[in-house]
């Protein structure tokens, strides 16, 4: 400990570093984190300078935003670590400091291996996918020669191998991973936005406007999901909007009967009741004190919902009714590499199983955010 | 006069029936005042209290009755109207303080809260005025403790969090429903102390609803004695210990053990129990448990009659 302050006072610009002056002052998973991270950014950018010119250079805004990230997330990552470490030498959060909800769960969150695990590909996954651009060697589309490269097995020069039109699979693996990742990502979003507003409206003004209101879930509960979005994809041409809209306009009514029924019981509590007799309006009842007492099964289902999205992208794409080729997406790919199962095998296994991976572990995600959450695991192990 | 209650009639309309909760009850408190609302569980008292904040939770309603804060009526007015009394004018500290805060946020910002919502302070402002909020309730290291969570907290300091919560907006009057009924007794006393000198500091007039008959003699001014939704007797502290007049103050002041009693001495109880609020006895509600009960009792509720200056009762043999 002596050592490392000593260190501190002796290379203060190392602090520049993001990540250093954590483990100055020994905090070493943050900092390995944060330089991780940082040291990573930097060697990409080192590595494809080109390639980030020319994509600062081109039109397509998917190369420009690849760059952006890329670049304000190292940004981010500095400040955040400069910030922080700040914090620290003031001398942190004094000692009587509250244990919030949030860092209680994130310490019961930290130990379960497989859930964290999963944070780790998901966000691997995530990366990858917006920086595919800068990452991959071919484009995803490109055909050349294509007798001689059709159907070559993987190797360093094709990871995955190349497909029935030469085409680079690893290549198309992350680009696909770009339309099935943020499907499933904004498609959660919208729901979750959707059935949280719509159930806490429903509490909130209660009596005939929650009755209609909840008929109209019933009917949309009672639609099938499915055939409408074979007719919408029918009718119109599937893309990731489409998409997005599809699968979060179908999938929030279980979230709303969920906050409904939380807010009309957690109101008749006497914190909400406190709250009221303080002069607070009802509406800022429901926002600042019950939904976010209500909100902690939400994020559960969030990420077992992400999962659900992607599948059902996936599964769409697969029938030819989702997003269609040559726009790349895992569940396409998986469909297109299904006839040269015997002769190549990697053309439908790597999407396939990248789609597995994400699947698993969202699922994973679910299980450690709810045991991490729910306050009757607490206390065995943990405290 | 800060409060006048005229008539209040605060009823439930449940399946099985109607529930007076609150019956006919008037009252009034003036300025920087401590009356004490005093009746066994369940007999109307928190409902007086929601009634004047317009809390009463469904399926209960005020049906009848008018209440004049400094002449204003806080019956005709719109929400807006309500919403600043609420906290600003009157306070409300509630039984269980464990759960009257929410766990979610920390006490620090649950007392900013209020004070942004009345006093129109800056975020700046109110983080400084709730830790000095919390050293006024009798915190210890106030800075620190505004960070904490409310199940960091000892049943005694929710208390006080909850307190400081109540007088964050000044209000001129301070409700305290069963302050200390959830608290150790040495806590009580410390609470029972916080409530009075904050009453002093701050100016306000003090409606203490308690069970506890310790706690009123030692903080009220004037005493109301309820019972099944209906004042039976109100009198100023000095005369009502010294000289009960209704059966049933009688009975309660007999049943509380006190220094002073011989050795021995056994405590008397009052006969029977409380009657369900749904099946009410006929005319006076207490003739079943009253010794006096004469037929005249059976037939209808004896009126609250003034029988001295300043004190009222109600009972056909009393006067």
């Amino acid at each position: 400990m002596a050592r490392s302050e000593s260190r501190v006072r002796l290379a203060p610009w190392l602090a520049i570093v993001p990540g250093v002056g954590h483990l100055a002052l020994a905090r070493r998973v943050k900092g390995a984190h944060l330089l991780a991270y940082a040291a990573g950014a930097v060697a990409l950018m080192i590595w494809r300078s080109e390639r980030i010119a020319e994509a600062l250079g081109s039109r397509a805004i998917d190369e420009w935003l690849a760059v952006v990230f890329l670049i304000g997330s190292l940004l981010a990552v500095a400040s955040y670590s400069l910030w922080d470490v700040r914090r620290l030498l003031e001398g942190g959060d004094g000692p009587l400091a509250g244990k919030s909800p949030w860092r209680v769960a994130s310490r019961r969150f930290r130990v379960n291996i497989l859930a964290v695990g999963s944070v780790y590909v998901i966000f691997l996954l995530y990366v990858l996918a917006i920086l595919a651009p800068l990452i991959t060697l071919q484009d995803p589309s490109t055909m050349e020669n294509v007798l001689e490269t059709r159907y070559l097995s993987p190797s360093l020069a094709h990871p995955f191998g190349t497909d029935e039109f030469g085409r680079d699979l690893f290549s198309r693996a992350l680009y696909g991973a770009r339309v099935s990742l943020s499907i499933g990502l904004l498609a959660m979003l919208l729901s979750k936005v959707i059935g949280t507003s719509y159930g806490a409206i429903a509490a909130y003004f209660g009596g005939i406007v929650d009755s209609v209101l909840m008929r109209l879930v019933d009917v949309v509960i009672a639609f099938p999901t499915f055939y409408l979005m074979l007719m919408l994809v029918g009718v119109f041409e599937a893309n990731i909007v489409l998409l997005v809209l599809i699968l979060g306009l179908t999938s929030w009514p279980g979230t709303a009967r969920y906050i409904r029924g939380e807010i009309l019981s957690l109101r008749e509590q006497e914190f909400a009741e406190s709250a009221r007799a303080i002069g607070l309006p009802p509406r800022l009842v429901i926002v600042r004190h019950l939904i976010p007492s209500a909100l902690s099964p939400v994020l559960v289902s969030a990420a077992l919902s992400v999962a659900g999205m992607i599948g059902a992208e996936a599964s769409l794409s697969f029938l030819g009714l989702g997003i269609r080729p040559p726009t790349p997406s895992w569940g396409n790919m998986v469909s297109g590499g299904q006839d040269a199962l015997l002769v190549a095998w990697w053309v439908a296994f790597f999407p396939g199983a990248l789609l597995a991976l994400t699947l698993v572990s969202f699922s994973l995600l679910a299980d450690g955010l709810r045991d991490a959450l729910d306050p009757k695991t607490l206390m065995r192990r943990f405290v | 006069m800060l409060l006048e209650v005229k008539n209040l009639k605060s009823y439930f309309f449940l399946d099985e029936g109607i529930l007076k909760a609150v019956d006919d009850v008037s009252f009034a408190i003036s300025e920087q005042e401590t009356v004490a609302l005093v009746g066994e569980s369940g007999c109307g008292k928190t409902i007086v209290a929601l009634s004047l904040l317009d809390l009463i939770p469904s399926p209960g309603r005020i049906v009848e009755g008018q209440m004049l804060f400094r002449g204003e009526d806080l019956r005709a007015m719109n929400a807006e109207r309500m919403r600043q009394i609420r906290g600003r004018h009157i306070g409300l500290v509630f039984q269980e303080p464990g759960v009257a805060l929410n766990p979610v946020y920390t006490v620090g910002h649950q007392i900013a809260a209020v004070l942004r919502l009345h006093r129109a302070l800056t975020r700046r402002e109110a983080q400084a005025e709730s830790v000095r909020l919390l050293g006024d309730v009798g915190i210890g290291d106030p800075e620190q403790r505004a960070k904490a969570y409310p199940f960091e907290l000892s049943g005694g300091m929710q208390q006080r969090v909850l307190i400081a919560t109540a007088i964050a907006g000044r209000p001129e009057l301070l409700i305290a429903d069963e302050p200390t009924t959830a608290l150790d007794p040495t806590v009580q006393a410390e609470i029972l102390d916080l409530l009075r000198y904050l009453q002093t500091e701050y100016s306000m007039a003090l409606l203490l609803i308690t069970h506890d008959l310790g706690v009123v003699a030692e903080m009220a001014d004037r005493v109301m004695v309820m019972y099944t939704g209906k004042i039976l007797e109100a009198a100023d502290i000095d005369t009502l210990f010294r000289d009960p007049r209704h059966p049933y103050t009688q009975g309660l002041l007999e049943s509380a053990p006190r220094l002073g009693v011989g050795r021995g001495e056994v405590l008397r109880g009052i006969p029977g129990t409380v009657p369900d609020f749904l099946e009410l006895p006929s005319g006076c509600t207490f003739h079943p448990r009253c010794n006096l009960a004469e037929d005249e009792c059976t037939r209808a509720f004896p009126p609250l009659e003034e029988i001295a200056p300043g004190r009222q009762c109600a009972c056909y043999k009393v006067t």
